[in-house]
Protein backbone atom coordinates (compact mmCIF):
# COMPACT_ATOMS: atom_id res chain seq x y z
CA UNK A 1 0.00 0.00 0.00
CA UNK A 2 1.53 3.27 -1.31
CA UNK A 3 2.09 5.92 1.92
CA UNK A 4 2.29 9.65 1.78
CA UNK A 5 1.34 12.52 3.90
CA UNK A 6 -0.42 16.26 3.31
CA UNK A 7 1.10 19.62 4.48
CA UNK A 8 -2.18 21.81 5.03
CA UNK A 9 -2.08 25.44 5.00
CA UNK A 10 -3.28 26.33 8.42
CA UNK A 11 -3.65 29.90 7.40
CA UNK A 12 -5.51 29.58 4.20
CA UNK A 13 -7.55 26.91 5.47
CA UNK A 14 -11.09 27.91 6.89
CA UNK A 15 -11.87 25.17 9.09
CA UNK A 16 -14.98 23.95 6.41
CA UNK A 17 -14.41 20.08 7.56
CA UNK A 18 -15.04 18.94 3.67
CA UNK A 19 -11.62 16.84 3.39
CA UNK A 20 -12.70 15.05 6.69
CA UNK A 21 -15.54 12.77 4.90
CA UNK A 22 -13.29 12.70 1.90
CA UNK A 23 -10.60 10.94 3.69
CA UNK A 24 -10.70 7.22 3.43
CA UNK A 25 -8.26 6.69 6.02
CA UNK A 26 -9.85 9.25 8.50
CA UNK A 27 -6.93 11.00 9.53
CA UNK A 28 -7.50 14.69 9.25
CA UNK A 29 -8.94 16.19 11.93
CA UNK A 30 -9.68 20.15 13.44
CA UNK A 31 -7.20 21.32 15.40
CA UNK A 32 -7.84 22.80 18.81
CA UNK A 33 -6.10 26.07 18.10
CA UNK A 34 -7.04 29.35 15.96
CA UNK A 35 -5.68 30.32 12.69
CA UNK A 36 -5.34 34.13 12.74
CA UNK A 37 -8.91 34.29 11.03
CA UNK A 38 -10.05 32.77 13.79
CA UNK A 39 -11.28 29.26 12.07
CA UNK A 40 -9.93 25.59 13.46
CA UNK A 41 -7.63 24.62 10.53
CA UNK A 42 -7.54 20.97 9.27
CA UNK A 43 -4.55 19.06 10.73
CA UNK A 44 -3.08 15.50 9.90
CA UNK A 45 -3.25 13.34 12.93
CA UNK A 46 -1.61 10.19 11.31
CA UNK A 47 0.52 8.08 13.70
CA UNK A 48 0.29 4.75 11.90
CA UNK A 49 1.48 6.64 8.71
CA UNK A 50 -1.77 5.54 7.40
CA UNK A 51 -2.30 8.33 4.96
CA UNK A 52 -1.85 6.83 1.42
CA UNK A 53 -1.68 10.26 -0.43
CA UNK A 54 -4.86 9.47 -2.31
CA UNK A 55 -5.14 13.15 -2.39
CA UNK A 56 -8.86 13.50 -2.58
CA UNK A 57 -9.05 16.02 0.45
CA UNK A 58 -6.85 18.08 -2.10
CA UNK A 59 -9.86 17.17 -4.58
CA UNK A 60 -12.66 18.40 -2.30
CA UNK A 61 -10.78 21.21 -0.36
CA UNK A 62 -12.23 24.77 -2.01
CA UNK A 63 -9.51 26.66 -1.09
CA UNK A 64 -6.72 24.66 -2.53
CA UNK A 65 -4.61 24.50 0.63
CA UNK A 66 -3.75 21.22 0.70
CA UNK A 67 -0.41 19.65 -0.73
CA UNK A 68 -0.24 15.40 -1.23
CA UNK A 69 3.40 14.21 -1.41
CA UNK A 70 3.67 10.11 -2.12
CA UNK A 71 6.63 8.30 -0.34
CA UNK A 72 8.45 6.76 -3.10
CA UNK A 73 9.51 3.05 -2.89
CA UNK A 74 13.30 3.15 -1.48
CA UNK A 75 16.06 0.87 -2.55
CA UNK A 76 17.49 -1.30 0.26
CA UNK A 77 20.96 0.57 1.15
CA UNK A 78 23.49 0.31 3.75
CA UNK A 79 25.40 2.51 5.45
CA UNK A 80 28.78 2.85 4.93
CA UNK A 81 31.01 1.63 6.99
CA UNK A 82 32.82 3.87 8.48
CA UNK A 83 29.48 5.52 9.44
CA UNK A 84 28.55 1.85 11.12
CA UNK A 85 32.00 2.07 12.92
CA UNK A 86 31.21 5.38 13.91
CA UNK A 87 27.43 4.63 15.36
CA UNK A 88 28.93 1.43 17.31
CA UNK A 89 31.58 3.81 18.62
CA UNK A 90 29.10 6.61 19.77
CA UNK A 91 26.34 4.29 21.18
CA UNK A 92 29.38 2.83 22.91
CA UNK A 93 30.34 5.62 24.67
CA UNK A 94 27.17 6.73 25.46
CA UNK A 95 26.28 3.73 27.55
CA UNK B 1 4.26 17.53 -10.37
CA UNK B 2 7.76 17.15 -11.48
CA UNK B 3 9.51 18.38 -7.83
CA UNK B 4 10.90 15.93 -5.49
CA UNK B 5 12.33 16.64 -1.94
CA UNK B 6 15.22 15.26 -0.75
CA UNK B 7 15.85 15.08 2.82
CA UNK B 8 19.68 15.52 4.40
CA UNK B 9 22.15 12.80 3.49
CA UNK B 10 19.61 10.38 1.27
CA UNK B 11 20.54 10.84 -2.74
CA UNK B 12 17.20 9.09 -3.06
CA UNK B 13 14.21 11.17 -3.10
CA UNK B 14 11.91 9.61 -0.70
CA UNK B 15 8.57 11.47 -1.39
CA UNK B 16 7.04 13.44 -4.50
CA UNK B 17 4.46 16.15 -4.92
CA UNK B 18 1.43 14.44 -6.53
CA UNK B 19 -1.02 17.49 -5.78
CA UNK B 20 -0.63 20.92 -5.31
CA UNK B 21 -1.76 24.20 -5.58
CA UNK B 22 -2.42 25.28 -9.43
CA UNK B 23 -0.09 28.09 -10.22
CA UNK B 24 -3.07 30.08 -12.36
CA UNK B 25 -4.60 30.75 -9.25
CA UNK B 26 -2.99 34.14 -7.28
CA UNK B 27 -1.77 32.95 -3.70
CA UNK B 28 -4.06 35.19 -1.96
CA UNK B 29 -6.93 33.83 0.20
CA UNK B 30 -10.67 33.93 -0.55
CA UNK B 31 -13.23 36.13 0.48
CA UNK B 32 -15.56 32.85 -0.07
CA UNK B 33 -17.33 31.38 3.12
CA UNK B 34 -15.79 28.36 4.39
CA UNK B 35 -16.74 25.08 2.31
CA UNK B 36 -18.60 27.45 -0.57
CA UNK B 37 -17.29 24.99 -3.69
CA UNK B 38 -16.58 28.38 -5.63
CA UNK B 39 -12.98 27.62 -4.60
CA UNK B 40 -13.13 24.14 -5.78
CA UNK B 41 -14.47 25.54 -9.28
CA UNK B 42 -11.97 28.23 -9.43
CA UNK B 43 -9.26 25.41 -8.49
CA UNK B 44 -10.37 23.47 -11.20
CA UNK B 45 -10.58 25.91 -13.91
CA UNK B 46 -6.86 26.63 -13.10
CA UNK B 47 -5.61 23.28 -12.90
CA UNK B 48 -7.15 23.24 -16.79
CA UNK B 49 -5.21 26.43 -17.41
CA UNK B 50 -2.51 25.22 -15.93
CA UNK B 51 -2.58 21.43 -17.46
CA UNK B 52 -3.56 23.31 -21.15
CA UNK B 53 -0.80 25.83 -20.66
CA UNK B 54 -2.82 28.95 -21.70
CA UNK B 55 -2.91 30.63 -18.88
CA UNK B 56 -0.55 33.59 -20.47
CA UNK B 57 -3.31 33.51 -23.42
CA UNK B 58 -6.11 33.40 -21.52
CA UNK B 59 -8.52 36.43 -20.70
CA UNK B 60 -11.31 36.18 -17.70
CA UNK B 61 -14.83 38.21 -17.54
CA UNK B 62 -15.83 38.00 -14.44
CA UNK B 63 -19.25 38.66 -13.16
CA UNK B 64 -21.39 40.27 -10.51
CA UNK B 65 -22.15 37.98 -7.64
CA UNK B 66 -20.06 36.01 -4.78
CA UNK B 67 -17.70 35.25 -7.49
CA UNK B 68 -17.07 39.23 -8.39
CA UNK B 69 -13.65 38.99 -7.23
CA UNK B 70 -12.35 36.58 -9.41
CA UNK B 71 -10.49 38.44 -11.25
CA UNK B 72 -8.30 38.85 -7.90
CA UNK B 73 -8.15 34.76 -7.95
CA UNK B 74 -7.27 34.23 -11.19
CA UNK B 75 -3.68 34.34 -12.29
CA UNK B 76 -5.06 35.88 -15.69
CA UNK B 77 -6.07 38.65 -17.34
CA UNK B 78 -9.25 39.85 -16.33
CA UNK B 79 -12.08 42.33 -16.69
CA UNK B 80 -15.23 43.03 -14.98
CA UNK B 81 -18.56 43.57 -16.72
CA UNK B 82 -21.93 45.22 -15.69
CA UNK B 83 -23.94 42.66 -13.73
CA UNK B 84 -25.36 39.77 -16.37
CA UNK B 85 -23.33 41.37 -18.72
CA UNK B 86 -20.16 38.66 -19.24
CA UNK B 87 -21.21 36.78 -22.39
CA UNK B 88 -21.60 40.34 -24.26
CA UNK B 89 -18.01 41.44 -23.05
CA UNK B 90 -16.91 38.34 -23.42
CA UNK B 91 -17.99 38.32 -26.86
CA UNK B 92 -15.99 41.85 -27.33
CA UNK B 93 -13.17 40.69 -26.45
CA UNK B 94 -12.97 37.79 -28.06
CA UNK B 95 -13.57 39.28 -31.19
CA UNK B 96 -10.80 41.95 -31.15
CA UNK B 97 -8.27 39.10 -29.89
CA UNK B 98 -9.32 36.25 -31.62
CA UNK B 99 -6.15 34.23 -30.84
CA UNK B 100 -6.87 34.55 -26.92
CA UNK B 101 -9.24 32.28 -24.67
CA UNK B 102 -12.00 33.92 -23.58
CA UNK B 103 -13.96 32.61 -20.46
CA UNK B 104 -16.88 33.78 -18.23
CA UNK B 105 -17.65 32.86 -14.35
CA UNK B 106 -21.10 33.08 -13.60
CA UNK B 107 -23.22 32.46 -10.94
CA UNK B 108 -26.75 31.52 -11.78
CA UNK B 109 -27.95 35.08 -10.40
CA UNK B 110 -25.91 36.98 -13.04
CA UNK B 111 -26.46 34.10 -15.56
CA UNK B 112 -29.85 32.84 -15.59
CA UNK B 113 -31.51 36.04 -13.98
CA UNK B 114 -30.08 39.18 -15.57
CA UNK B 115 -27.67 38.11 -17.82
CA UNK B 116 -30.47 35.64 -19.52
CA UNK B 117 -30.62 37.76 -22.65
CA UNK B 118 -26.69 37.86 -23.19
CA UNK B 119 -26.11 34.58 -22.00
CA UNK B 120 -28.93 33.40 -24.68
CA UNK B 121 -27.91 35.44 -28.02
CA UNK B 122 -24.52 34.95 -27.58
CA UNK B 123 -25.23 31.30 -27.87
CA UNK B 124 -27.15 31.62 -30.50
CA UNK B 125 -24.71 33.46 -32.15
CA UNK B 126 -22.45 30.67 -31.70
CA UNK B 127 -19.52 32.82 -30.16
CA UNK B 128 -16.31 31.31 -29.14
CA UNK B 129 -16.22 31.65 -25.66
CA UNK B 130 -16.67 29.55 -22.73
CA UNK B 131 -19.19 29.82 -19.41
CA UNK B 132 -18.53 27.98 -16.42
CA UNK B 133 -22.06 28.39 -14.80
CA UNK B 134 -21.94 27.96 -11.06
CA UNK B 135 -25.08 26.84 -10.24
CA UNK B 136 -26.22 27.60 -5.72
CA UNK B 137 -29.96 27.79 -6.25
CA UNK B 138 -29.54 31.11 -4.53
CA UNK B 139 -28.40 34.59 -4.46
CA UNK B 140 -25.20 34.47 -2.28
CA UNK B 141 -23.41 37.66 -2.47
CA UNK B 142 -27.15 39.75 -1.40
CA UNK B 143 -27.93 37.68 1.59
CA UNK B 144 -29.92 34.35 0.05
CA UNK B 145 -32.43 35.51 -1.87
CA UNK B 146 -34.90 33.57 -4.36
CA UNK B 147 -32.88 32.84 -7.62
CA UNK B 148 -34.07 31.87 -10.68
CA UNK B 149 -32.54 28.74 -9.86
CA UNK B 150 -33.93 28.02 -6.34
CA UNK B 151 -36.01 24.84 -6.06
CA UNK B 152 -39.87 24.66 -5.29
CA UNK B 153 -40.49 25.10 -2.01
CA UNK B 154 -37.03 26.49 -1.36
CA UNK B 155 -37.06 28.76 1.47
CA UNK B 156 -34.83 32.00 0.86
CA UNK B 157 -35.15 35.26 2.73
CA UNK B 158 -36.97 36.45 -0.34
CA UNK B 159 -39.73 33.59 -0.47
CA UNK B 160 -39.90 32.77 3.87
CA UNK B 161 -42.54 29.83 2.42
CA UNK B 162 -41.26 28.26 0.18
CA UNK B 163 -40.97 29.14 -3.69
CA UNK B 164 -43.99 29.21 -5.16
CA UNK B 165 -44.56 28.25 -8.87
CA UNK B 166 -47.88 30.19 -8.81
CA UNK B 167 -45.94 33.60 -7.64
CA UNK B 168 -42.09 32.80 -8.71
CA UNK B 169 -42.57 30.30 -11.78
CA UNK B 170 -40.56 27.23 -12.21
CA UNK B 171 -36.90 26.74 -11.68
CA UNK B 172 -34.51 27.31 -15.20
CA UNK B 173 -32.56 24.48 -16.54
CA UNK B 174 -29.69 26.68 -18.28
CA UNK B 175 -28.00 23.46 -19.37
CA UNK B 176 -30.63 21.89 -21.37
CA UNK B 177 -31.88 25.43 -22.49
CA UNK B 178 -28.46 26.42 -23.66
CA UNK B 179 -28.04 23.00 -25.22
CA UNK B 180 -31.21 24.10 -27.96
CA UNK B 181 -29.40 26.38 -29.58
CA UNK B 182 -27.35 26.07 -32.66
CA UNK B 183 -24.15 27.99 -31.38
CA UNK B 184 -23.51 25.73 -28.53
CA UNK B 185 -20.82 22.89 -29.16
CA UNK B 186 -20.69 21.70 -25.32
CA UNK B 187 -23.44 21.89 -22.38
CA UNK B 188 -23.06 19.76 -19.78
CA UNK B 189 -24.11 20.04 -16.19
CA UNK B 190 -21.64 18.31 -13.71
CA UNK B 191 -22.08 18.40 -9.68
CA UNK B 192 -18.77 19.06 -7.17
CA UNK B 193 -20.34 17.56 -3.89
CA UNK B 194 -18.18 14.89 -4.07
CA UNK B 195 -14.31 13.83 -5.08
CA UNK B 196 -15.70 11.60 -8.40
CA UNK B 197 -17.63 14.17 -9.29
CA UNK B 198 -15.39 17.08 -8.80
CA UNK B 199 -13.24 15.05 -10.85
CA UNK B 200 -16.04 14.27 -14.04
CA UNK B 201 -16.27 18.01 -13.88
CA UNK B 202 -12.22 18.98 -14.00
CA UNK B 203 -12.75 16.70 -17.14
CA UNK B 204 -16.01 18.78 -18.32
CA UNK B 205 -14.33 22.02 -17.78
CA UNK B 206 -10.91 21.03 -19.92
CA UNK B 207 -13.03 20.01 -22.74
CA UNK B 208 -15.24 23.19 -22.61
CA UNK B 209 -11.67 25.04 -23.14
CA UNK B 210 -10.53 22.66 -26.00
CA UNK B 211 -13.66 23.11 -28.12
CA UNK B 212 -12.83 26.60 -27.92
CA UNK B 213 -8.68 26.35 -28.65
CA UNK B 214 -10.29 24.29 -31.82
CA UNK B 215 -12.58 27.41 -32.62
CA UNK B 216 -15.68 25.33 -32.70
CA UNK B 217 -18.44 27.40 -30.79
CA UNK B 218 -20.01 28.60 -27.54
CA UNK B 219 -18.90 25.89 -24.59
CA UNK B 220 -20.69 25.41 -21.19
CA UNK B 221 -20.82 24.20 -18.05
CA UNK B 222 -23.00 24.42 -15.29
CA UNK B 223 -21.57 23.19 -12.35
CA UNK B 224 -24.31 22.66 -9.03
CA UNK B 225 -22.65 24.31 -6.36
CA UNK B 226 -23.28 24.50 -2.46
CA UNK B 227 -23.77 27.63 -0.57
CA UNK B 228 -23.58 26.79 3.09
CA UNK B 229 -24.37 30.36 4.82
CA UNK B 230 -27.39 30.98 3.26
CA UNK B 231 -29.00 27.61 2.69
CA UNK B 232 -28.22 27.46 6.77
CA UNK B 233 -26.30 24.69 7.28
CA UNK B 234 -23.11 23.33 7.56
CA UNK B 235 -20.56 22.81 4.53
CA UNK B 236 -20.94 19.51 4.83
CA UNK B 237 -25.15 19.48 5.15
CA UNK B 238 -24.57 21.56 2.14
CA UNK B 239 -23.11 18.74 0.29
CA UNK B 240 -25.26 16.19 0.86
CA UNK B 241 -28.59 18.41 0.21
CA UNK B 242 -27.01 19.20 -3.24
CA UNK B 243 -26.68 15.50 -3.80
CA UNK B 244 -30.40 14.92 -2.10
CA UNK B 245 -32.18 17.70 -3.51
CA UNK B 246 -29.83 19.60 -6.50
CA UNK B 247 -28.67 16.42 -8.19
CA UNK B 248 -32.32 14.98 -9.06
CA UNK B 249 -34.24 18.21 -10.00
CA UNK B 250 -31.45 18.97 -12.08
CA UNK B 251 -30.15 15.84 -13.75
CA UNK B 252 -26.61 15.23 -14.29
CA UNK B 253 -25.49 15.00 -18.03
CA UNK B 254 -24.11 15.87 -21.29
CA UNK B 255 -26.74 17.63 -23.02
CA UNK B 256 -25.38 18.73 -26.36
CA UNK B 257 -21.72 17.73 -27.32
CA UNK B 258 -20.50 18.12 -30.71
CA UNK B 259 -19.49 15.58 -32.63
CA UNK B 260 -15.74 16.87 -33.02
CA UNK B 261 -15.50 16.80 -29.64
CA UNK B 262 -16.79 13.12 -29.17
CA UNK B 263 -14.46 11.09 -27.77
CA UNK B 264 -12.24 13.58 -25.85
CA UNK B 265 -12.00 13.12 -22.12
CA UNK B 266 -15.29 14.13 -20.58
CA UNK B 267 -17.08 13.58 -23.53
CA UNK B 268 -19.11 10.69 -23.36
CA UNK B 269 -18.09 7.17 -25.45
Amino acid sequence: MATGRIVIDAERCKGCELCRPACPQSVIQLAESLNTKGYRPAMLVDPLHSCTGCALCAVVCPDGCITVYRDLPQKQTSLPKYEMKETLAHVEAVA
Amino acid sequence: MDTVVFKQNHVQPLEKITYERPSSLCDVHTHYCPGCTHGTAHRLVAEVLDELDIREDTILVSSVGCSVFSYNYFDVDACEAAHGRAPAMATGVKRVNPGKIVFTYQGDGDLASIGTAEIIHAAARGEKITVIFVNNAIYGMTGGQMAPTSLLGQKTTSSPFGRDAQLAGMPIHMAELLAQLPGTVYSVRRSLHDARHVLQAKKAIRTAFEAQIDNLGFSVVELLSSCPTNWGMTPNEALTWVEEALVPFYPLGDYKVDERLQGRKGAPK
